[in-house]
């Protein structure tokens, strides 16, 4: 654990010297580090300009030492209260690491997602390079991960984003065999980009497992450490399926812990050990933030349905679809409303479901909202991700939703496991979005189809939305594994989560 | 249950007319008359009328429906025997019971007997040479001091009646036939450049209105599709073949798109007395969006869509048509466990309208009650 915090000496000193601009508590490494510099810079001053009056070095050093004896009083505050929290054990390899502290306001050092540029060419040129990069020269082939092309008129508002045709799937550019790519992680791209696996549990699972089979299947070359090699390993499988379909915050953050355990692995475990604790840690991640998530969620929302209920949703969310069958099992009486919208039409799933279960269920598409809506007494909305500024993405029509039961006063509850929730913030849904096949909209009416020719007709452009972000005021509740909180507190757990490193 | 109540209710109405009007046409109306062709044309309107009813709306416009029921309510005044201004108005009231009842959603057909009837008292009233405001609407004051005022018989004979009533439904069709070229003309006035402009379904006056203003301005149209009839994919190929620039958007995606909208303009198929509409489905959803973004949500209806009904009985505002259009025959078991429903009308209560553009010129939600009141006599709004 120790190593990996020396190792990144250059990037620590950057990371020194932005805490320092914001006045931050540093560790005892650190402050060590900064009095060096400091009198580094101290000499360069006095050679550079001679001629400058030595206010100037006083002026840095009198402000300098305000903010030593302050960061010392907040240290010490700080080194009590961890001591409380943790054991000492952990706290000198964990602190040495560039991961600082949760309390302390992190600096946003961001990289816009490059499947959100697709206006700007110097991105999409530096997007090509890297895919060349992550690139494996085994069997001295040198294959480079296909780069999947737009396809159609794109609406000018969406002209940052990537707009696919599920008619070319990313895997017809590939070679076979692929020497690049794991066919586990083909056969995932290939059902991510069909709509074949969709929901964002079910996406996340499905990476999961295939992560497993690529961990087991992996051998550590001679000369290299499994614990970097691997992670450099998973880098172009990743982008692959980036191409194939943009990741979800769900799966972000499932790759994020996949990253931090690989390089957690200490470099003294044998191979084999180490890719036991590895399936092991992933088998866990799966157990606790999906599967014990969605039975606490259940336990709560049971408190919140009453006999005589007659509940909405909307499309087709694995966990709000397991909560109704939770509740029905214990013998709550209710009846559902099942809305649904072109073109995905995922309700329909959802009323499978549950009419499976015995559930006495209506269905509506979305238009007929407000005229059901009378009868409603509650509705269960899923998430996709839930933002940092309380704002929830989900599947486009859920803000629709949300706002037509806040006019008729209907108490809205969102159900989201704490893995979903994302430190992005987004107010609307243009800026990151993503844009699904547009020859879905096209339909066969009593054997005329409308929209058939939309690609010759100039100036027509169609738009398929796949997600939209719901304004926390439309949403009463959020249901999460963690508790009942309203919308805002969404950084709260954040930071709580920090500290418990995910 | 509400589909099955409905449908039936309907299917029966349409035997016993049927039935009714073989048994009794020669007789029941006052005199013979001699032209079997009118009772023809009459029952092929009213077969129309019926055929019409499914959610894609009727096989014409709701313009050439007024048309059609103004031409035939003349014809009616020209060829049936009738010797005083209560007898024509009890034949038309009896016609336009059958015709209203052929389908009730078609409010029009019910308006053009009223906006008739009121032409008859008029010409009743100017023949008289009484002053036009004696008749007018009853005030408190008149109703207190002269109790037998508004029990007008009608049953002088004025032989320049029949030649005045159908020289004012000549005009009032001549009125009806440019409607929708009065409202397109009023567009430049409120459409700017650049604007984005979102509209729902499929209205001809939308259309012309929009198609008039695209001669001089360039603006983005935005419509949403309004499943399951999807209309909307006609307006938007009829748009963008004439140089407009249009997207075609799910009904999902209208609140996620409307915080770029500057502008709502849509149709309706009545306006109600309130200042209400009763639009097509999923016109509330975009109008509580526009509020909620503060966007102008302007309605395009002529006149004579303007009908004397309140959104008061829940039970006959609502129309509904077959559910295998929402969940087709196709998914097999589960159809007859599940309950679907697919109405085609709904509501929008007029806190949620900002203007209402006729071809009268454009007006507030607030001003229609006195509109209403200039086109029909209050004892006509029960036909």
């Amino acid at each position: 654990m120790a190593d990996s915090g020396v190792s990144g000496g250059a990037d620590k000193k950057d990371n020194i010297e932005r805490e320092k601009i914001e006045g931050k508590e540093l560790t005892k490494e650190e402050k060590q580090r900064l009095r060096k510099e400091k009198k580094q810079q101290k000499k360069g001053k006095e050679k550079k300009d001679a001629s400058l009056p030595q206010v100037s070095v006083a002026e840095t050093a009198a402000p300098a030492s305000q903010l030593k004896a302050e960061r010392r009083a907040r240290q010490e505050a700080e080194r009590t209260s961890k001591q409380s929290k943790k054991g000492d054990t952990g706290q000198p390899a964990t602190t040495s690491k560039p991961k600082i502290p949760p309390n302390e306001l992190q600096p946003v050092v961001k990289r816009l997602p490059e499947h959100i540029q697709v206006d700007d060419p110097d991105v999409l040129k530096k997007l090509a390079k890297k895919l060349e990069r992550q690139q494996t020269t085994e069997n001295s082939e040198i294959q480079k991960i296909p780069r999947r092309l737009d396809y159609g008129y794109k609406v000018s508002l969406f002209s940052h984003l990537l707009q696919y045709s599920r008619k070319a799937p990313l895997t017809q550019q590939l070679s076979i065999p692929s020497a690049v790519i794991h066919p586990a992680i083909v056969r995932l791209g290939l059902q991510y980009s069909q709509g074949i696996v969709a929901g964002s549990n079910a996406r996340s699972i499905a990476l999961l497992h295939a992560f497993k089979q690529v961990i087991s299947d992996y051998t550590t070359p001679s000369n290299e450490e499994l614990s970097r090699d691997l992670v450099n390993k998973l880098k172009p499988y990743i982008s692959f399926l980036n191409q194939c379909r943009p990741l979800s915050a769900s799966m972000g953050n499932a790759i994020k812990y996949i990253k931090k355990e690989i390089s957690n692995i200490p470099s003294q475990f044998k191979e084999d050990d180490a890719k036991k604790k590895l399936l092991n840690c992933i088998e866990c991640f799966i157990e606790e933030k999906i599967v014990l998530a969605a039975k606490a969620i259940a336990k709560s929302s049971i408190e919140k349905i009453n006999d005589g209920d007659v509940i909405l949703v909307y499309g087709c969310s694995s966990l709000v679809n397991h909560i109704l069958c939770e509740a029905f099992e214990k013998g709550r009486k209710f009846r559902v409303i099942v809305v649904d919208s072109r073109p995905r039409l995922e309700g329909r799933e959802a009323l499978r479901r549950l009419v499976q279960k015995g559930i006495s269920c209506t269905y509506v598409l979305i238009s007929a909202v407000s005229y059901i809506l009378p009868e409603v007494s509650k509705v269960f909305l899923g998430a996709h991700a839930l933002l940092a500024n309380g704002y929830v993405m989900s599947r486009v029509g859920t803000s629709q939703i949300a706002l037509v039961a806040k006019a008729f006063n209907v108490p809205v509850l969102v159900c989201c496991e704490t893995y979903k929730f994302c430190e992005r913030v987004q107010t609307d849904s243009f800026v990151s979005n993503e844009l699904d096949d547009p020859d879905d909209l096209i339909v066969t009416r009593k054997g005329e189809t409308q929209l058939k020719d939309w690609q010759q007709v100039p100036r027509l452009g169609l738009l398929n939305l796949v997600y939209d972000v719901t304004p926390p005021d439309f949403v009463d509740l959020v249901i999460t594994d963690l508790g009942m909180i309203p919308c805002t507190s969404v950084p709260v757990v954040l930071r709580v989560k920090n500290v418990d490193l995910l | 249950h509400k589909i099955t109540s409905s449908c039936k209710h309907e299917a029966t109405l349409s035997s016993t007319n049927q039935k009714a009007a073989c048994s009794r046409s020669p007789g029941t109306m006052p005199g013979p008359y001699r032209e079997t062709d009118l009772t023809e044309k009459v029952e092929a309107f009213l077969s129309d009328l019926k055929r019409g009813g499914s959610g894609t709306g009727p096989l014409r416009g709701s313009a050439e429906t007024a048309r059609e029921t103004t031409a035939l309510l003349r014809r009616i005044t020209a060829q049936v025997r009738w010797s005083s201004a209560g007898d024509l108005m009890e034949v038309i009231r009896k016609e336009g019971r059958r015709m209203s009842a052929a389908q009730p959603s078609e409010t029009t057909v019910g308006n053009m007997i009223r906006r008739v009837l009121k032409i008859i008292r008029e010409e009743y009233a100017r023949s008289r040479g009484s002053s036009e405001e004696a008749d007018q609407q009853e005030s408190l004051h008149k109703l207190l001091t002269s109790g037998g005022l508004s029990e007008e018989n009608f049953r002088q004979y004025f032989t320049a009646l029949k030649a005045n009533v159908i020289e004012a439904i000549n005009e009032l069709l001549t009125e009806l036939e440019g409607t929708t070229d009065n409202i397109a003309m009023q567009a430049l006035e409120h459409i700017h450049s650049n604007e984005v402009i979102m509209t729902i379904g499929r209205s001809r006056t939308v259309e012309a209105f929009l198609k008039d203003a695209a001669r001089k301005r360039k603006f983005h149209v935005i419509v949403a599709e309004c499943a399951p009839f999807c209309q909307g994919h006609e307006m938007a190929t009829s748009l963008s073949k004439d140089g407009i620039e249009t997207t075609v958007i799910t009904d999902a995606a209208i609140f996620a798109v409307m915080s770029r909208v500057n502008k709502v303009i849509i149709g309706t198929q009545t306006v109600l007395a309130n200042g209400g509409l009763r639009a097509v489905n999923g016109t509330h959803t975009l109008a509580l969006a526009a509020k909620h973004h503060s966007t102008p949500l302007i309605v395009c209806a002529p006149m004579f869509k303007l009908s004397p009904q309140f959104p008061n009985e829940e039970d006959t505002f609502h129309k509904f048509v077959s559910p295998h259009e929402v969940l087709p025959f196709t998914e097999g078991e589960i159809l007859s466990k599940v309950n679907v429903h697919c109405p085609v009308f709904d509501y929008v209560p007029p806190e949620l309208i900002t203007l209402f553009i006729s071809n009268i010129g454009g007006h507030a939600p607030s001003y229609i009650y006195r509109l209403m009141s200039e086109l029909y006599h209050p004892e006509d709004h029960e036909l």
